[in-house]
C-alpha cells in the first residue's frame, strides 16, 4: 500500500502530463520513418534537407553532393509540416505560439544547424533512425548531444534565463 | 509513387512529433531539466518502431515495396566529428529546445517565431558547409571525411 504510493507520487513528479501523448506521438514518429524504409529503403533523417535545399542556391560542393536527394527531402519536410498542421487544426483548434525568446530560438538553431551537420545526424538521423539500426556512431552520438543539452538547459534555468 | 510515399511518412512524422508536443521548445527544454520526462517514450516509442522495422523488413522482404532498393541499416562511420558537432548541436539544442525535425512541426502547429530558429539553422548549416567546402578544395587532408 505504502509503497504503491510511493510509486503513484514518483510517476506523477516524473510524468506531470502523463505518458499517453508521448508514446502515441513517438511511435507515429517512428511508423513514418518506417514507411519511408519500407517502401524506398530509405532511413531518413531531417537536418540534410538543411544542406541538400541550400544546393538549389549554393554551388557549394558540400551542399552539392546532396543534390541527388533534394527533392524528395523538400517534400518530406514538407509533409512534416502539414501533418504537424493536420493536428493543429484538428487537435489543438488554435495556433500555438512559443514563449522562448526570439535570441535563444536564433543562436540555438545557428549552432543546431552548425552541429548536426558536422555531428553527422539530428534527434531523427541519430536518435530515430542511427538507434533502430543499433549504430554504435548514433548511439555515441545521441549520448554526447543529450548529455550536453541537459547540461545546458539546467545552466540556462541556473542563471534565470526564462522563458 | 515515390514523392507520394515520402510525402505521406512526413505527414505520420509531423503528425507525430506535434501530437507528442515535441514540436513546442517549452515541452523539450521541460524534459532536459527534468521537469517532464515524458519525451523519453517519444525517442524510445519512435526508435522501437525504427528497430523493429529495420530488423523484420531485410529478412522478409527482398528489397524496398516500392523501389526494390536494398534494406540496410543506417550506419555512419565514426570519427571525432561524431563528437564536436554532437557537443555544439547539444548546446543549441539546449538553449532553443528545438531540433530540425520538431521546428519543421512547430511551423505546422501555427508557431512562427519557430521562423527565428528555422533562418539560425539553414545559417548554421550553410556557415559549416561553405568552409568545409573550402577545407576538402584546399587543405591538405582533403580525405573526404563525412
Amino acid at each position: 500500500m505504502f509503497t504503491e504510493l510511493i510509486a503513484a507520487s514518483l510517476v506523477e513528479t516524473l510524468f506531470p502530463n502523463g505518458i499517453y501523448r508521448y508514446a502515441v506521438g513517438g511511435l507515429l514518429v517512428g511508423l513514418g520513418a518506417a514507411v519511408i524504409y519500407l517502401g524506398t529503403g530509405i532511413a531518413p533523417g531531417a537536418s540534410t534537407f538543411l544542406e541538400s535545399t541550400l544546393s538549389y542556391v549554393s554551388g557549394q560542393s558540400r551542399f552539392q553532393r546532396y543534390r541527388p536527394s533534394r527533392d524528395w527531402r523538400v517534400v518530406f519536410t514538407l509533409g512534416i509540416v502539414l501533418g504537424a498542421a493536420v493536428y493543429g487544426v484538428l487537435w489543438q483548434g488554435a495556433t500555438w505560439t512559443t514563449e522562448v525568446q526570439a535570441w535563444r530560438l536564433l543562436v540555438g538553431g545557428l549552432l543546431v544547424g552548425v552541429g548536426t551537420r558536422i555531428g553527422k545526424g539530428c534527434t531523427s538521423g541519430h536518435g530515430v533512425c542511427g538507434v533502430g539500426s543499433a549504430s554504435r556512431t548514433s548511439f555515441v552520438g545521441v549520448a554526447t548531444f543529450l548529455l550536453v543539452a541537459i547540461g545546458t538547459a539546467q545552466l540556462v534555468m541556473a542563471v534565470g534565463v526564462v522563458p | 509513387m515515390f514523392m507520394p510515399l515520402i510525402f505521406l511518412g512526413g505527414l505520420i512524422f509531423g503528425f507525430g512529433l506535434a501530437f507528442s508536443h515535441m514540436a513546442r521548445p517549452e515541452v523539450v527544454l521541460a524534459f532536459l531539466q527534468f521537469v517532464d520526462l515524458g519525451l523519453l517514450f517519444v525517442m524510445f516509442g519512435a526508435a522501437a518502431v525504427t528497430g523493429l522495422t529495420f530488423f523484420l523488413a531485410p529478412r522478409l522482404l527482398e528489397g524496398a515495396v516500392l523501389t526494390g532498393d536494398p534494406l540496410g541499416r543506417r550506419l555512419k562511420s565514426f570519427d571525432r566529428n561524431v563528437l564536436i558537432g554532437g557537443t555544439i548541436f547539444g548546446v543549441g539544442w539546449g538553449l532553443s529546445g528545438i531540433c530540425p525535425g520538431a521546428a519543421y512541426a512547430s511551423l505546422g502547429i501555427g508557431n512562427l517565431p519557430i521562423l527565428w530558429a528555422i533562418v539560425g539553422m539553414f545559417a548554421g548549416a550553410y556557415l559549416q558547409g561553405v568552409w568545409r567546402s573550402r577545407r576538402a578544395a584546399t587543405g591538405p587532408a582533403a580525405t573526404g571525411a563525412d
